[in-house]
């Protein structure tokens, strides 16, 4: 599992009374400011009452209005712990001003560094066979105790790879940011799962070990590199290699960057028989549970 | 007693899947629209990362989300522990509505507001894949 944010701080554009609305040209300018800067964000406005859910967790808030000089609201009260008039204020100075109050609760707007790049499982299709567990080297899945499929080690994903969801028999795994359906979550056909199907039983034909296959074809790609004296045709020649790897590949859609940087074969061997033996495990651990 | 409809709009930060054209847009009409809403960097990451907030969020009945897929929506959710109440649920799918049919689609009364007698409590009977109801 990624590290879990210690705070995600939120923001509150306040706009009820008695503050004044903010000119609608800079509201929609802050608001997609804060978000690319990693902060989310509430916009409080009309004549609701300000509700427990709106104040939330005050710590890890800070509430943002035009108060012309005169914030009703110290900080601290009404549970929000941090209040700031921001009157007359441009977009960047508003942008600064919560940098810096934040800076106090959180290091840095989280998640810059990492494309959130994951399988999301969808639990009214899946039958928990395991299949994606077998196959993942990259151990990002795992069982629960009760014998049932998990995505445990999110970051461990190869981004863009969306191989796994190709070898699930069910059409269960999606990937929300994938540019087509039905790994993209869209609605799943029968065609859908019919083709899935058949790559399955393709892979099966392979003796299931697509990657020990591909790793072959990569050492031998690798042995002709290493004998190329001129550079830029050895370059070309691995990239012509891994571009015929891909297309080996191209029902899985693994990027030639996984391809690239599989581990040696033994290492292959080693990973998958692990993973297949979890899988075992958590098979077994299931068919117990029922 | 009813809930006050709660929009919640996901900015899908960290990739091109939503045109940018859609997003821009619609984040501009929430925030001239004179409602309350929320947003969010991104869905995505906020399930990785097991956030709170997603909890928070999950917790309130009578939601419209505008994001992508509705049955990626409710496995992000699901997947940080936090499955989303069906409870009046609308997801507005940004991937495959414009903003005009998005913005309709957040923005108009809710069916029981309306009068109308019957609300679908299905998530995906009102708003699924970007048909519009």
């Amino acid at each position: 599992m990624i590290a879990p944010a210690n705070l995600k701080v939120q923001v509150l554009l306040y706009e009820r009374f008695p503050a004044e609305p903010f000119e609608a040209g800079l509201r929609a300018s802050l608001l997609a400011g804060l978000l690319d800067g990693g902060y989310p964000v509430q916009v409080l406005r009309g004549e609701s009452e300000t509700t427990e859910r709106d104040r939330g967790n005050g710590e890890n808030r800070i509430l943002l209005g035009c108060f012309g000089g005169q914030p009703p609201m110290d900080d601290g009260e009404h549970g929000f712990e941090r209040v700031r008039d921001v009157s007359g204020l441009g977009r960047d100075e508003i942008l600064s001003l919560v940098e810096e109050a934040m800076g106090e609760v959180q290091e840095a707007p989280v998640g810059r560094r990492w494309k959130p790049w994951f399988p999301v499982i969808d639990f009214d299709r899946c039958t928990h066979c395991m299949q994606c567990l077998s196959f993942c080297l990259f151990d990002v899945y795992g069982a629960t105790s009760d014998g049932k499929i998990q995505v445990q080690n999110e970051s461990n994903c190869k981004t863009d790879c969306p191989a796994c969801s190709r070898v699930c028999p069910e059409v269960a795994i999606m990937f929300p940011k994938y540019k087509a359906g039905p790994i993209n979550g869209d609605a799943v056909s029968d065609d859908d799962v019919r083709r899935e199907a058949m790559k399955v039983d393709i892979s099966a034909l392979l003796g299931g070990d697509i990657y020990a296959l591909l790793r072959d074809r990569s050492e031998k790609a690798k042995s002709r590199f290493s004998k190329e004296r001129d550079d830029e045709r050895a370059l070309r020649e691995r990239e012509r290699c891994l571009n015929k790897l891909k297309a080996t590949a191209s029902g899985l859609e693994i990027p030639g960057e996984v391809l690239a940087s599989l581990p040696s074969a033994d290492e292959i061997r080693e990973k998958a028989e692990e993973a297949r033996r979890k899988a075992q495990q958590a098979l077994a651990l299931g068919s117990t549970q029922q | 007693m009813d809930h006050p409809r709660r929009i919640l709009y996901c900015h899908c930060a960290f990739a091109q899947v939503i045109p940018k054209d859609v997003k821009q847009g619609v984040l501009e009409r929430l925030a001239d629209s004179g409602a309350d809403f929320e947003c969010v960097p991104d869905l995505c990451e906020m399930s990785a990362r097991r956030e709170p907030l997603l909890q928070q969020l999950s917790e309130q009945p009578n939601t419209r989300i505008a994001a992508c897929y509705p049955r990626a929506v409710q496995g992000l959710f699901t997947a940080a522990g936090s499955p989303l109440k069906e409870s009046g649920l609308e997801i507005v799918n940004l991937r495959v509505l414009n903003v005009d049919e998005a913005t309709e689609a957040l923005l108009q009364p809710a069916a029981a507001e309306t009068a109308t007698p019957e609300v679908p409590e299905t998530p995906g009977s009102e708003t699924t894949n970007g048909e519009l109801s």
